[in-house]
């Protein structure tokens, strides 16, 4: 059941992008959360007009800490509010936590592979979170595409937080092995778990690289069921 | 009772009557599935209504074409808050291809290839509200976007209107498919904002 909205405060943001940030709410209400779940954030104008919109949300389990991150959409509505103009202290309407499919459960025990584009990034960050806390012994690895080193949301975490390759679309860090490019077919097998492994395969991103990468893993032998997708954007 | 948010004054203001509450108009068409898109060749594919007495009645792509096609211009709304309006599809009416079925069950069950189900009340199907749609805007409707052939039932949220559809079983009960056993609302009707459970 989605319950009623709650009210947050927000407690901390934090720029992780040239176009993006993360933000912890505090919502004393909060359920707890499954990794993978999302919230709709609701803003309301002093006319009473409102926007309401979903975001992933980057944080996992029980407490009343929520944590979102979010990219600016420049013919965006909601994002550009919660990326340019929130600040510390603000309220913030929330009601969630919502979805049941795009989710990784610490009881889970097959190896999982998560692919994230861009921002697709976020609701894969509470998998290795809720991965990292509950100590759990399933293998799990994050491959992250991402335009450029600047571009990474979480870098300082995802440093610590373990398994994590990168793809550079746009550009690379200084020394870094290859070109930047799209990722391909060839380097997606080349840095993922095989499907002789049988891993649960999350992938977020925006829908071109969701649809490509998709393709692709069932190409390379993947159950189409193990795969499960999110794209942003719609 | 909602609380205003600290120097938000709103871009919107669509007061365009054809959007329901909490919708934005957008002019892309973004895709939400969730899992990958599934290669389905007109050749094999086929479309069943199968009863509640087991009858099935069964469609190749060649008897389905050979069917009365409607020209559809439609709004569509979906739960992720974008609405598309006058949208232009081709299809076949549901009015159509239940004209020889015998049923009394009240509810049906879409099933596509891949997987994906989603259950639909029969009155929502018929008297010219839903087809099985298979070309979008004057092209064949691409694979990502539910091709060879989708559902469209434009008076519910989008996800009730299931891509890659192969038939509809009938049920007594109204059953939740994909999404409504992961949150979504059983009905979704966009002017009620019925999206969630």
């Amino acid at each position: 059941m989605v319950g009623a909205w709650l009210v947050g405060t927000v407690a901390e943001t934090r720029k992780e992008t040239s176009t993006g940030r993360s933000i912890l709410l505090d919502v004393p209400d909060w359920p707890g959360n499954i990794a993978g779940q999302h919230v709709d954030v609701r803003l309301t104008a002093p006319d009473g007009y409102q926007a309401t919109r979903s975001y992933s949300v980057a944080s996992a389990g029980d407490g009343s800490r929520v944590q979102l991150a979010v990219d600016r959409l420049p013919t965006g509505e909601v994002s550009p509010y919660l990326v340019d103009d929130l600040m510390t202290g603000d309220l913030l309407e929330v009601r969630g936590p919502l979805g049941g499919w795009f989710v990784w459960k610490p009881e889970q025990t097959a190896p999982v592979q998560l692919i994230a584009g861009g921002s697709g990034v976020v609701p894969l960050v509470a998998m290795l979170r809720s991965h990292g806390a509950s100590g759990s012994t399933a293998p799990m690895q994050l491959l992250y595409s991402v335009r450029a080193p600047h571009d990474r949301f979480f870098a300082d975490e995802l440093e610590t937080l373990g398994n994590v390759t990168y793809a550079y679309t746009r550009a690379v860090p200084a020394g870094w092995p290859s070109p930047p490019g799209r990722l391909t077919k060839d380097a997606l097998a080349a840095a993922t778990l095989p499907a002789s492994e049988s891993p649960a395969v999350f992938v977020c991103g925006p829908t071109g690289f969701v649809e490509a990468v998709a393709t692709w893993l069932v190409e390379l032998g993947h159950e189409p069921g193990a795969v499960k997708t999110e794209r942003f954007g719609g | 009772m909602s609380i205003f948010t600290r120097g938000f004054s709103g871009r919107g203001r669509d007061d365009n009557p054809a959007l329901p509450p909490g919708q934005y108009l957008t002019e892309d068409f973004p895709v939400l599935s969730a899992g990958p898109t599934p290669t389905v060749d007109k050749a094999d594919w086929e479309f069943t209504i199968t009863t509640e007495t087991g009858e099935t009645h069964r469609w190749n792509w060649e008897q389905f074409m050979a069917l009365k096609i409607d020209q559809v211009d439609t709004d569509i709304h979906c739960v992720t808050r974008w609405s598309k309006l006058g949208t232009s599809w081709r299809g076949v009416s549901l009015d159509t291809l239940f004209a020889d079925v015998e049923t009394s069950a009240g509810y049906t069950m879409a099933h596509s290839y891949g997987g994906y189900t989603t259950n639909v009340p029969l009155d929502d199907l018929l008297d010219g509200k839903a087809w099985i749609a298979f070309e979008f805007d004057g092209e064949d409707l691409d694979p990502e976007h539910g091709g060879p052939a989708r559902l469209l039932v434009p008076h519910l949220y989008f996800w009730k209107s299931a891509k890659w559809v192969r038939g509809l079983t009938m049920m007594e009960n109204d059953d939740p498919g994909f999404w409504e056993q992961n949150g979504y609302h059983t009905y979704g009707d966009p002017w009620q904002e019925q999206r969630y459970w």
